[in-house]
């Protein structure tokens, strides 16, 4: 039965440690410590919200960057065919040109040869027709000295002439 | 394979458990024999007169004394004016009475562990079985001004309470300290050993069982926890700043279940007051509902005060049983077996030491937010 009875002093010691350490643990231990739990906790789930934020805005970047990569190939191929297109234009511009160009200088040289020829050809008749008129002046004056000697000079001036 | 594995584990640890048995059977089989002459004269003196108290008293001066279990164990479980140390060597404790004439402070060595009378101011005491009683003119115990003195001694449990008190003090504002020095980091040492208990205590009990309004009832309940947990593991250091039965003292029980009481019972909001007094019930069941409810109010901290003290007690009665086999059989080949089976209810102990702090912060916390909370 002393078992199961309690003693007045331990209830009243128990009773006034008890309250006691409750004063004294609430104001130093587990004010301090419940609120830095607390604090902590917050925090984490802060740094996780941000992080979670964070691999979204990387997510949404990483698109932008490769859709604008795709742009800026898209792009270049555009602007390189249209450059291929531009430099078959203008080579086959030029050779359609040059060809031009070169038919005209033929065509010209062509002209020029002909004409020097005739100016040639012209220039034989005049130096035949002169040599003519001299053999016939020769002629003329060797027949008026002696018979003999202007048939002689006839005949060695047309020997000349054919030789010539 | 894995199942295979625990399974012969589990016939290895049968095979122990049933050879120590055994062990155990047989030799108490030897030893009864032995035993059954002394078995009568201990029954003799257990029934025996004073004089036969007296004469053992006699026999005990000559170290022949007989061992009482029941005794024995008794006087372990009980609170003491002394805290011993060993052998014959006792720490003496302040006495301080309350008596009609004022109050009387002396040192419990003055009773020489019972065997001198100390004359106080106001009154002759005599220490008998640890109960300070007040000797009349006539040298015989004064029964009735025995009654009129009040003990309000530093005793044996209470001192070991204060040493309790201390260590959680230290404990709990250095972890304190730490967190205002390691503000935002992760915890370090003593903290990170205590924080999961707390928070433990946060999430676990008081959050589930009270609800949104769980913070108002954190430091009563931590406090309860921590208090019962150190006091249930002081409780099973079987030396010196140990030692003492403090949560299986019924006085300490007592005060426990009264904070709780009084916590729950002063939170209590109108809902907690109409469902005692103005139950759903036809009201001609009134005459039996309210009484019952009534009952309940006390009947709920008192399942809570004999709990902790039953089960730390009884976890005390059996070790010191078991100790108390070397000595009933008197013989050493008892010991490895009794060493063993305290070994065991030891460790049985320290998950009790756990178990009970937390079934009776998790009881308060269910009582407190049964008064709290709100019917829509």
């Amino acid at each position: 039965m002393e078992l199961v009875t309690p003693s007045i002093g331990l209830v009243f010691w128990t009773s006034i440690a008890f309250i006691l350490l409750l004063l004294l643990l609430r104001k130093f231990a587990w004010k301090p410590i419940l609120g830095a739990i607390h604090e902590r906790e917050q925090s984490i789930d802060e740094a996780l919200n941000k992080a979670e934020l964070a691999k979204q805005e990387m997510a949404r970047l990483t698109s932008q960057n490769q859709d604008l990569m795709q742009q800026a190939r898209a792009e270049r191929d555009e602007i390189l065919k249209e450059a291929k297109t531009l430099k078959d234009g203008i080579l086959n511009e030029a050779k359609k040109q040059a060809q031009v160009e070169g038919a005209k200088l033929i065509e010209k040289a062509k002209i020029e040869i002909e004409n020097q020829k005739k100016a040639a050809l012209a220039e034989v008749k005049d130096q035949v027709s002169s040599l003519s008129l001299e053999i016939a002046e020769r002629v003329l004056r060797t027949q008026l000295d002696d018979k003999a000697k202007q048939e002689t000079l006839v005949a060695n001036l047309l020997k000349d002439v054919e030789l010539n | 394979m894995d199942c295979n594995q625990v399974f012969v584990s589990k016939v290895k640890r049968l095979i122990v458990v049933f050879t120590l048995l055994i062990a155990f059977l047989s030799i108490k089989i030897d030893t009864f024999a032995q035993v059954d002459s002394a078995v009568v004269p201990v029954d003799s003196v257990v029934a025996g007169s004073a004089e036969a108290v007296s004469g053992e008293h006699g026999a005990a001066k000559h170290g022949e004394e007989k061992f009482e279990p029941t005794k024995v164990i008794m006087e372990h479980i009980a609170d003491s004016h002394m805290w011993h140390l060993w052998g014959h060597t006792s720490l003496p404790l302040p006495v301080i009475l309350y008596t009609a004439n004022g109050l009387e402070v002396f040192s419990s060595g003055n009773f020489h562990h019972g065997e001198h009378d100390y004359n106080g101011k106001y009154n002759n005491y005599r220490l008998e079985e640890d109960h300070i009683k007040v000797v009349g003119a006539d040298g015989k115990i004064d029964e009735e001004a025995s009654k009129s003195v009040l003990d309000f001694s530093i005793t044996k449990n209470v001192a070991a309470m204060f040493v309790a008190i201390f260590v959680i003090l230290v404990i709990f504002i250095s972890v304190a300290a730490s967190y205002r020095k390691r503000v935002g980091k992760a915890p370090k040492g003593l903290q990170s050993f205590m924080e999961p208990i707390i928070v433990f205590v946060r999430d676990d009990i008081a959050k589930p069982n009270i609800g949104h309004k769980y913070a108002k009832f954190m430091p009563y309940l931590l406090t309860t926890f921590f208090f019962i947990l150190f006091n249930n593991l002081f409780g099973l250091i079987p030396i010196f700043p140990g030692g003492a039965n403090v949560t299986g003292n019924i006085a300490l029980t007592f005060v426990m279940a009264l904070g709780t009481l009084i916590i729950v019972n002063i939170n209590g909001n109108k809902y907690y007051w109409k469902h005692i007094f103005k139950p759903d019930v036809p009201f001609w069941l009134y005459p039996i509902m309210i009484p019952v409810e009534l009952i309940g109010i006390i009947s709920k901290p008192f399942a809570l005060m004999v709990r902790l003290f039953a089960n730390i007690t009884a976890g005390h009665i059996i070790v010191l049983s078991l100790i108390s086999l070397i000595f009933i059989f008197e013989t050493l080949a008892i010991a490895p077996v009794s060493v063993a089976f305290v070994l065991f209810m030891d460790v049985l102990e320290l998950l009790v030491a756990f178990l009970q702090a937390f079934i009776f912060t998790l009881l308060t916390a269910l009582f407190i937010g049964m008064a709290v909370e709100e019917h829509h």
